[in-house]
């Protein structure tokens, strides 16, 4: 089953295209990595599909819901995260964490929210206020916070932006595990290389509001004849080489 | 739809209008500025109003004690209004100056019940401040709004919605313009003030203007408001004329916002709102 089906995806503002007729599928329970330079298309694709923004033309389905029509079905049973965008600085962690279950209607909420918190070494700071946290526990409250209705679709921008190497380290280990544990499928936009070869299962690399490669990041490294998705990044980003081989032909499996 | 499928999705949609609500009430119950502002204006404006009511009857013989009446009900009848609004468009920009509105539009919450938790917030505000003022009002000038009668119902729910409506036209704007339109939310119904004929009739304004102000359903509630003061007659025909305009509003300015949220989506403006 697909998580994500994008067909013709366009956004244009005025005379700017922001994203160009781009088609892609997610398969369920894989993790996919969406790549590119800053103006690339990312965040104007993850906002169609969370349903922020909507397509000039084009379609798509989320866990087999129309966002056309059937957005709020689909909001239901996905999630966000982004360092670029707060919970309310003024509650503390365990009030943001009550907000956000009841909008979800997560049933046994406090169970769930001391459940998140043990598992995300937030019990010491439930009762802080948001605004108080360094950028590293913020980012695992707003992680706790788009686990708190059990995604079976979790869309992350730039995960670990701002953290060190141990609590970059600690995210992804635990995104990881989640995973593993939940068969959830997830899309992140990151400009960490290292983090999406270590996590992703595909890679869609945007360039322009199009995407120009497709692969794993694995495949992507032998096309371009390189030593790590960096490269081959900058490769796309500087047109500086072309891949040695043709994409295969369509999303691997997870 | 069977009523047992219905029956969650209900109970989820309240859920979701509940989780809103307990947002703003964890806000005001750590933040003693923002309680002290909910009661701050109408305290003021009654103590202003009232020692001006209580100097002019001194000097008024005969008329003195109406005159009084008149002037505080109106006061505490346009803190209706005037709160109801504000507490809608504030509550609102709570959300932009958090920078959250991101994760609550990709939540399951519905643009209605957003509306739905705005307005719960802005009636529990404006209890509070009017409340807190109707109390000084009591203590300090021996006025008893709830000496009006079973009337005064009427008149508070035509000033409720008057202000969520004007409120809405408001959010739609900020929704619009972003938070260049910010000022709205403090200015628009205090510049309606003049028309709204709270504190004389509306044959005092210039004839040009007074269909001008017959279209609020503010003017008709201030002149039923006098009627039931002066003549302690129920003036059903200006209560008829205040619902039915309050209906009017209403439907255009729910249009209003329905496009307006719609067309933020279409031009990504739900992410950069405050900007």
């Amino acid at each position: 089953m697909e998580a994500i089906r994008a067909e013709g995806l366009t956004k244009r503002y005025g005379s700017t295209l922001a994203v160009d007729a781009i088609s892609f599928t997610v398969p369920a329970g894989a993790t996919v990595g969406l790549l590119g330079g800053n103006g690339a298309g990312k965040t104007t694709t993850i906002a169609m599909l969370l349903g922020l923004l909507v397509p000039t033309a084009g379609r798509i389905h989320i866990l087999g819901h129309d966002m056309a029509r059937d957005r709020f079905a689909a909001l239901a049973v996905m999630n966000f995260s982004s360092p670029y965008v707060a919970l309310p600085a003024r509650l503390t962690v365990a009030e943001n964490l009550r907000v956000y279950g009841h909008l979800y209607d997560v049933p046994r909420l406090e169970t769930r929210i001391r459940d998140l918190a043990a598992e995300l070494d937030l019990t010491a700071l439930l009762r802080r206020r948001a605004g108080e946290l360094s950028a590293g526990q913020k980012t695992r409250v707003a992680l706790a916070k788009a686990l708190i209705n059990r995604p079976r679709l979790l869309l992350l921008d730039e995960p670990t932006a701002s953290l060190d190497p141990d609590m970059g380290d600690f995210v992804r280990s635990w995104l990881e595990r989640y995973r593993a544990a939940s068969g959830a499928t997830m899309l992140l936009a990151s400009h960490n290389m290292a983090e999406v070869e270590r996590l992703c299962d595909l890679v869609l690399m945007m360039k322009q509001g199009r995407i120009v490669d497709r692969e794993s990041p694995a495949a992507l490294i032998a096309r371009y004849g390189r030593q790590d998705l960096e490269e081959v990044f900058l490769d796309i980003a500087r047109n500086r080489r072309a891949a040695l081989a043709p994409a295969a032909a369509e999303t691997p499996a997870p | 739809m069977s009523r047992a499928v219905r029956q969650p999705i209900n109970r989820a949609a309240l859920r979701r209008v509940w989780g809103l609500l307990y947002r703003h009430l964890a806000l005001y119950r750590g933040s003693w500025p923002r309680l002290v502002e909910l009661c701050y204006w109408p305290i003021l404006q009654m103590s202003i109003w009232g020692f001006t009511a209580s100097f002019l009857s001194a000097r008024m013989h005969g008329v003195a004690g109406v005159s009084a009446g008149l002037l505080l009900a109106g006061v505490l009848l346009w803190e209706v209004a005037l709160r109801s609004q504000m507490g809608v468009a504030v509550s609102f920009l709570e959300e932009i100056w958090s920078r959250n509105l991101g994760h609550v539009f990709v939540s399951p919450l519905r643009p209605a019940e957003l509306v739905a938790a705005l307005l719960g917030v802005a009636m529990a505000r404006m209890l509070i401040g009017v409340g807190a003022a109707a109390v000084l009002a009591w203590f300090l000038y021996a006025f008893n709004i709830l000496a009006m009668g079973p009337v005064l119902v009427f008149f508070f729910a035509n000033l409720v919605l008057m202000g969520w409506w004007v409120a809405l036209a408001v959010v739609s704007l900020i929704l619009r313009h972003g938070a260049g339109a910010e000022a709205l939310a403090w200015s628009v119904l205090f510049g309606l003030t003049p028309l709204s004929a709270v504190f004389y009739p509306v044959s005092v304004l210039p004839g040009w203007l007074q269909p001008v102000a017959l279209a609020l359903p503010s003017a008709h509630v201030f002149e039923g408001m006098r009627a039931a003061l002066l003549h302690h007659f129920f003036a059903w025909g200006e209560l008829a004329w205040a619902g039915g305009l309050n209906l009017v509003w209403m439907a255009g300015a729910i249009w209003l916002f329905a496009r307006q949220f719609q067309a933020a989506r279409v031009r990504g403006a739900l992410l950069s709102i405050g900007e």
